[in-house]
């Protein structure tokens, strides 16, 4: 080991590397999405006019909103070591159910609120039970409700859409206290809560204990199984909540909105700095690659660039963004 | 009354009995080893007392009380601990974490129960300090430390709480020399305070050194219950491998 490489071959930690575990011990989140986020946002101010604007800014947070909760949701999931598909099927479901209740059997908007949300939450308390007690793994559980929830969501109402929400309701999704939209404070409030809970709670840290090592969990007495069964139903309620932001956004319980969406709120989550494989995960990573989405999105809007391009974008950036991960991890262990 | 009192504890994995009807008790203040060939079903057997595996048949009392209903966290609270052969520890999360995964100490603010990390780094550094474990840092995931300071992980884990029982599935397996006189002493501080201590280890020198009593596990039975006072190297080996020409093996122990 004399040879005048040796100490080249081990270099301390440079500056860089110091900025990126200092984000993520201190904010669990990965630099480069951050610095992703920016260049993206740099890029389409210079291709749009309309990018920089506080209207377009506030615009790129509206339309993040759902797929922004719906991500939290998928952090919680993949960072215990799960997944859930059904995010954009129950998203759907409970949208149609909500208006349902408020349109159909005329029932008071509390009332509606809370079926929505509550429909969301039971779709994904019987992912839980299923996963959990029936043992058959979330991949095919989740894949399952993806069909039952939009299926259940198209019969409700034989397919068409349910139009008519009552204004208390319709002011959820497009009324604008202090010229803020309804849908990005219920995202932001939501973020921080969720923010607050995984970072700074038992409840967050066993989540992540349990991703990380199911064994390590289990012998220090956690309850597994019933945490297991909590976090499917916690993602349900949030796509339900999700639903609400959508469907009180159009004024229509629409049986096909949030189709394709767990593709996005996935993508973003890990974008985001999530392990796929569970064990480490961050609220403020996931906003980050939630508004990476956004952006994404709406920028590809502004340049008029068809949805089916779109569609295919997001995929790419999701294969991306594990590619780049798992590219990291091989570094980090090669040494 | 013993500490604790296993009593024909049976296990089967589908068609295969790893145990059968095996019993063995640990007073307080008492170190037993439990020795046996790779497979005689000593983790397993230890895994029915933490309540990772339920026994198909048997009894399990702690201080005379039934625990075989208890859950693992149940138990936990009640003062039995284990340092995992596999060590299973949370790789990605950091020392305290690990040390007080499921105790997290919490501290109220608006109501609202939130974990408690200063007191949770501090108290973690104290015990590190204490068991004389060198740490290259707290705050780093445990997945990054050498299999022998991961080990002091999972002893810290075991011990922050005050417990009644401390069981030792290989701790030394992957020590230095000097690692492995620390966990000898400690398990000797352990029983001076009055803890009960089950060590298992292939090191017969050690557990020999360190141990009250050996049980002696074959194919999932108690073959033998030794005072060490009053066996050597040979009788152990002999109940070890079955009663089987050992001289060469008993040798072999003797001189490591
Ligand atoms: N979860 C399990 N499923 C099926 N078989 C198991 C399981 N755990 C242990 N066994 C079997 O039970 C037997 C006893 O295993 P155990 O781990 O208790 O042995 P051990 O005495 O601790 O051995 P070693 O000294 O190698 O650690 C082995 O034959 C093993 O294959
Ligand atoms: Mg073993």
């Amino acid at each position: 080991m004399t040879s005048p490489d040796a100490g080249r071959m081990r270099p301390g930690p440079s500056l860089w590397s110091r900025i990126q575990s200092g984000a993520i011990e201190r904010f669990h989140i990965r630099i480069e999405s951050l610095i992703v986020l920016l260049v993206l946002a740099a890029a389409m101010a210079v291709l749009s006019p309309y990018f920089l604007s506080w209207s377009n800014f506030l615009n790129i947070f509206l339309a993040t909103a759902t797929i922004g909760v719906l991500a939290i949701a998928a952090t919680y999931v993949l960072g215990s070591g799960g997944l859930d598909l059904s995010l954009g099927s129950v998203m759907g479901l409970a949208g149609v159910v909500g208006a349902w209740v408020a349109v159909k059997a005329g029932l008071p908007t509390p009332v509606a609120v809370a079926a929505t949300v509550g429909a969301g939450a039971l779709a994904g308390f019987v992912n839980g039970l299923i996963i959990t007690r029936a043992f058959v793994p979330a991949f095919i559980v989740t894949l399952g409700m993806l069909g039952i929830a939009r299926g259940l969501a198209l019969v409700i109402n034989h397919g068409a859409a349910i139009y008519g929400l009552p204004a208390a309701m319709v002011y959820l999704g497009q009324g604008r206290p202090l010229g803020i939209p309804m849908p990005v404070i219920i995202f932001i409030a939501t973020a921080i809560v969720m923010h607050i809970l995984l970072a700074y709670t038992r409840y967050g840290r066993h989540t992540l204990a349990i991703g990380d090592s199911e064994n390590a969990a289990r012998t220090a007495g956690i309850n597994v199984q019933r945490h297991r069964l909590s976090l499917y139903t916690l993602s349900g309620a949030l796509a339900g909540l999700a639903g609400l932001i959508f469907a009180t956004r159009v004024n229509a319980g629409d049986p096909t909105a949030g189709l394709t969406y767990e593709l996005t709120a996935i993508t973003a989550a890990i974008i985001g700095g999530t392990n796929l494989f569970g064990g480490r995960a961050s609220i403020l990573g996931t906003m980050i690659g939630a508004l990476i989405m956004g952006v994404l999105q709406n920028g590809l809007n502004l340049l008029a660039v068809q949805s089916y391009y779109q569609q295919m974008a997001i995929g790419a950036v999701l294969i991306l963004a594990v590619f780049i991960d798992q590219w990291q991890v091989r570094k980090e262990s090669r040494v | 009354m013993s500490l604790l009192e296993i009593t024909n504890v049976s296990k089967s994995f589908g068609p295969v009995h790893v145990l059968d009807g095996v019993s063995m008790s640990v007073d307080r203040g008492e170190v037993v080893g439990l020795v046996g060939d790779n497979g005689a079903g000593k983790s397993t057997l230890m895994k029915i007392v933490t309540g990772m595996y339920t026994a198909d048949q048997g009894r399990l009392t702690l201080d005379g009380d039934d625990i075989l209903t208890h859950s693992p966290g149940e138990r936990r609270r009640m003062g039995i601990e284990m340092i995992y052969q596999d060590l299973a520890l949370a790789k990605q999360q950091d020392v305290a974490a690990n040390i007080f995964l499921g105790r997290e100490p919490q501290k109220k603010v608006l109501g609202i129960n939130f974990v408690d990390r200063a007191t949770m780094r501090a108290e973690a550094k104290a015990m590190i300090d204490r068991l004389g474990a060198r740490l290259p840092a707290i705050n780093r995931p445990v997945g990054s430390f050498s299999g022998g300071q991961q080990q002091s992980v999972a002893i810290a884990r075991a011990l922050t709480f005050d417990p009644k029982l401390v069981i030792m599935d290989e701790p030394t397996a992957a020590l230095a020399v000097r690692e492995v006189q620390g966990v000898l002493d400690l398990i000797r501080q352990l029983k001076a305070s009055g803890i009960g201590v089950i060590l298992i280890s292939h090191r017969l020198n050690d557990v020999l050194s360190v141990t009250d009593r050996i049980v002696v596990l074959n194919h999932g039975r108690a073959a033998a219950n030794l005072t060490t006072a009053q066996t050597d190297m040979a009788e152990v080996v002999s109940a070890i491998v079955g009663g089987a020409d050992m001289a060469d093996a008993a040798a072999h122990e003797s001189r490591g």
